[in-house]
C-alpha cells in the first residue's frame, strides 16, 4: 500500500490543464469545445469527482452580475473600492460581461439557481452598493453536473497526479510540467504547448486555532502548489501581502454564513447582540472590524439568527446542513448549539492567499495570461479579486478558450533533461533518507510560524524574525526531511509548497510599507493608507539568479471612472453610535 | 533520530457489515479529497489509514451502502 516505485511515463498534449476543482474543468472543457481536434489533458491531485473548494458544492453566487439587477459597470466599481483601488479593471469587466453566459450555461448544466414567481433570477443584496448574491437550491450536485459534462466532451482526465514543476524552454516559453502519482511515486512528464494552472488557493499556509493541520477554511488539499510552481517557472505574483483572513464559525473554521443569512435577516453580532458593521461582504476592512470586536469588551462576534421566524431558520438551516460544508450540522449538535435559540460563536479564520475572497494570486491580464508565454492561471490562485466561485468558471472559460487559438500558434518548446532529473532528484530526496524529520513535524512548526510572526497587525521585526525562522525550518526541510511511502511524499511535496508561500507571504509583506485593504495588511508600524507612494501592485518574482525579488507595478488606467464620493464606500463599515 | 508512533482517535469512521469494499468497491477511497483513506489488507474493508481530515463528506455521501460515517475530528469539536 502507498509503496514508492520507480518509474516515468511521458505524454504530449496541446493544452495541460492543471486542477480539477473549479476553473480547471471549466477551462479544459471550453477548450474542447471551441476545438474539438485539440488534445486537452486534466491532470488533478486528488480525484475530479470531489475535488476543490467546491467538493461538496456551493450555497450560492456571490458575484452574479445578472441584467437587470446590475450592470458590469456597477459591479467593477464596486470590487474597485472593495479592493481599495488596487485593481486592473479590464479583467474584472471581462469577467463582469461574461459571468451571465457562465451562469445560463451552468443552469443548463442541470444547476439550478434560485427563480422568483415570474421565472426571473432571484438575486439578492449582501454587498455595499450592489445586487448579486444568487442562491443554489441545489447547490451540492455542482461537481456531479460538471463531471457529466467532462465526460460527455472526451476530456483526458488523470487523477491522483500531483504536478511538482512546470517546464519552461530556453526561450522562457511554458513547455510542459513534471507530476509524481500520489499512490505510487511514479512520474509522468507532460509535454504541452501551453499549460493552465487552476490550484486554488493557499489554504495550508496559517495554522488553524483548533491546531489540526487539515482543520483549515480552505480545502486542505489546496496547499499553495500553484502559487509555488508559478512562482519558480518565472511568474509574477501580485499583491501577496493582501491575505486572506475570512470569518467563520469557531473551531469549526468553516463559513456561517453571511451571503446565506444576511438576506434572510441574520446578521454579524458583538457579545451584546448588536450589529457593529454597516455591510457583511466579506472586505478587509469589514474584517478589521471584525478584529477590533474580537479584541474589545464586546467580543467575542457572533452569528445572529434567533431573531429570526422559526421557518426562516429552517431554510437558512438547510442551506447550511447540507451544501458546500454539510458537517456544520453534525458541529452545532455536538455543541449543543440551536440557531433558534443562543448565538453562534464567530472568530476569524488563519491566513492564506486567495484571490477568491482578496486579491493575493499569481498575476493575469484579461485573457488569464500569466507573465510566462503559454502560461496561464485561473480561479483562486489567479490575481482577479474577490472573484469567488462563479469567478473561477467565467476565467477558467477565457484561459481555455484562448489557450485554444494559442496553441495553434506554436510548437512545443524544448524540454531539458537536465532540469527534469534535477527535478526528480529533489522529488525524491525524503525517500532516500533511513531517518529523519516527517513531513506533518516540519509543516506543523512552519505554519505555527506563520502564525507568529505573519498574522496582522504585521509588525516589522516580527517579519524579519520569521523569516530566519522560515529560513532554519527549510534547511530541516531539505536536508533532513524523510518519508516512508508515496503518500507521505505528497505531503513532502505540499509541505514545500507551504514553505515558499509562508517566504513569499513575508517578503511581500515587509515590501509594502503602508496599511491597506483594512485587516489583510495593516502593518502596526506603517498604520496609515499611502496613495502616494503605494497606489500600486506589488509584483514577486524569481529572478534570473533564483533569488526572490519584488517591484511596483502601475494600477492599469480605469476603464470605469470612481468619483471622489465613491471611493471611500467601503472605508465607513463601523456602525455610527447612537446619539 | 527515532520516530515514535502516536495514536489518534480518526474522524471517519466505516460499518465493516455495510461495508463492500471485499467486493471491489472503492468509492469512498477514490472520492476523498485528501486521500487518506485505504482497503485493509487483513478485513478487506475500507478504513481510514491516515488522520488528515477536512470533514468535507464526498466519502459518506457517495458510499453506495451507507457505510461510512464523518465525525468533527476531536481536536474542532
Amino acid at each position: 500500500m502507498d509503496e514508492i516505485t520507480e518509474g516515468t511515463s511521458q505524454v504530449d498534449c496541446d493544452i495541460l490543464v492543471i486542477g480539477g476543482g473549479t476553473a480547471g474543468p471549466m477551462a479544459a472543457y471550453k477548450a474542447k469545445k471551441k476545438n474539438p481536434d485539440a488534445k486537452v489533458i486534466l491532470l488533478e491531485k486528488a480525484n475530479v469527482k470531489r475535488s476543490g473548494a467546491i467538493s461538496m458544492g456551493m450555497d450560492g453566487l456571490n458575484n452574479a452580475v445578472i441584467p437587470g439587477h446590475s450592470t458590469p459597470e456597477q459591479y467593477v466599481k464596486e470590487i474597485t473600492v472593495a479592493n481599495d483601488g488596487i485593481v486592473d479593471q479590464a479583467a474584472v469587466l471581462k469577467y463582469a460581461e461574461n459571468c451571465y453566459e457562465i451562469i445560463q450555461e451552468l443552469d443548463n448544466f442541470g444547476i439550478r439557481f434560485q427563480k422568483d414567481e415570474n421565472g426571473d433570477f432571484d438575486v439578492k443584496k449582501v454587498h455595499h452598493i450592489g445586487t448579486y448574491v444568487l442562491p443554489m437550491p441545489n447547490g451540492d450536485t455542482v461537481k456531479k453536473a460538471l463531471y457529466r459534462q467532462l465526460k460527455r466532451a472526451r476530456l483526458l482526465i488523470s487523477n491522483r497526479y500531483m504536478a511538482t514543476r512546470l517546464l519552461t524552454g530556453k526561450d522562457g516559453r511554458i513547455a510542459g510540467a513534471i507530476a509524481v502519482n500520489t499512490r505510487n511515486a511514479e512520474f509522468l512528464v507532460v509535454r504541452a504547448k501551453a499549460v493552465i494552472l487552476c490550484m486554488g488557493a493557499a489554504g495550508r499556509l496559517g495554522l488553524p486555532t483548533s491546531g489540526y493541520l487539515y482543520g483549515t477554511y480552505e480545502n486542505a488539499a489546496n496547499s499553495g502548489d500553484g502559487y509555488a510552481m508559478a512562482y519558480h517557472a518565472g511568474a509574477g505574483l501580485a499583491n501577496l501581502e493582501c491575505f486572506q483572513i475570512n470569518p467563520l464559525i469557531k473551531d469549526y473554521n468553516g463559513p456561517a454564513c453571511a451571503y446565506v443569512a444576511g438576506p434572510f435577516g441574520g446578521y454579524t453580532a458583538n457579545n451584546e447582540g448588536m450589529r457593529f458593521i454597516e455591510c457583511d461582504y466579506w472586505s478587509g476592512q469589514m474584517m478589521q472590524e471584525f478584529y477590533n470586536e474580537l479584541q474589545s469588551g464586546k467580543g467575542p462576534v457572533f452569528l445572529k439568527l434567533n431573531h429570526l421566524a422559526d421557518e426562516t431558520i429552517s431554510e437558512i438551516e438547510t442551506i447550511l446542513h447540507e451544501v458546500e460544508r454539510p458537517t456544520r450540522g453534525r458541529f452545532q449538535v455536538n455543541r449543543h448549539n440551536d440557531y433558534r435559540h443562543g448565538m453562534i460563536e464567530m472568530h476569524i479564520s488563519e491566513i492564506g492567499f486567495c484571490s477568491g475572497h482578496s486579491a493575493s494570486g499569481v498575476y493575469v491580464d484579461d485573457n488569464a495570461c500569466t507573465t510566462v508565454p503559454g502560461l496561464y492561471a485561473a480561479g483562486d490562485m489567479a490575481s482577479v479579486p474577490h472573484n469567488y466561485m462563479l469567478g473561477a468558471f467565467t476565467n477558467g472559460a477565457v484561459a481555455g478558450e484562448h489557450a485554444v487559438d494559442f496553441v495553434n500558434e506554436v510548437d512545443f518548446a524544448d524540454i531539458d533533461e537536465d532540469f527534469i532529473a534535477a527535478e526528480k532528484k529533489r522529488v525524491l530526496a525524503p525517500t532516500l533518507r533511513d531517518d529523519g524529520i516527517p513531513p506533518n513535524q516540519i509543516e506543523y512548526k512552519t505554519r505555527r510560524l506563520v502564525n507568529d510572526y505573519l498574522q496582522p497587525p504585521k509588525v516589522t521585526r516580527k517579519m524579519q524574525l520569521a523569516q530566519d525562522r522560515f529560513a532554519e525550518t527549510r534547511e530541516a526541510m531539505e536536508n533532513e526531511m524523510a518519508v516512508t511511502n508515496a503518500h507521505e511524499l505528497m505531503r513532502s511535496l505540499e509541505v514545500a509548497s507551504i514553505m515558499d508561500c509562508a517566504d513569499m507571504a513575508a517578503f511581500a509583506s515587509l515590501f509594502r510599507t503602508e496599511s491597506r485593504w483594512g485587516l489583510y495588511h495593516n502593518r502596526a508600524d506603517y498604520p496609515e493608507r499611502d496613495n502616494e507612494n503605494w497606489f500600486c501592485h506589488s509584483i514577486l518574482s524569481k529572478d534570473d539568479a533564483g533569488q526572490m525579488t519584488i517591484r511596483k507595478k502601475e494600477v492599469d488606467p480605469y476603464v470605469i471612472p470612481i468619483d471622489e464620493d465613491e471611493k471611500d464606500a467601503y472605508d465607513k463599515q463601523r456602525i455610527k453610535a447612537q446619539a | 533520530m527515532p520516530l515514535a508512533q502516536q495514536s489518534s482517535s480518526v474522524p471517519v469512521v466505516v460499518d465493516d457489515d455495510k461495508c463492500i469494499a471485499d467486493k471491489g468497491c472503492t468509492v469512498c477511497v477514490d472520492v476523498c479529497p485528501l486521500d487518506v483513506l485505504r482497503i485493509s489488507d487483513q478485513t478487506g474493508k475500507a478504513f481510514m489509514k491516515y488522520d488528515e481530515c477536512w470533514y468535507c463528506m464526498p466519502c459518506e455521501a457517495d458510499c453506495p451502502t451507507g457505510a461510512v460515517s464523518v465525525h468533527i475530528p476531536f481536536l474542532l469539536r
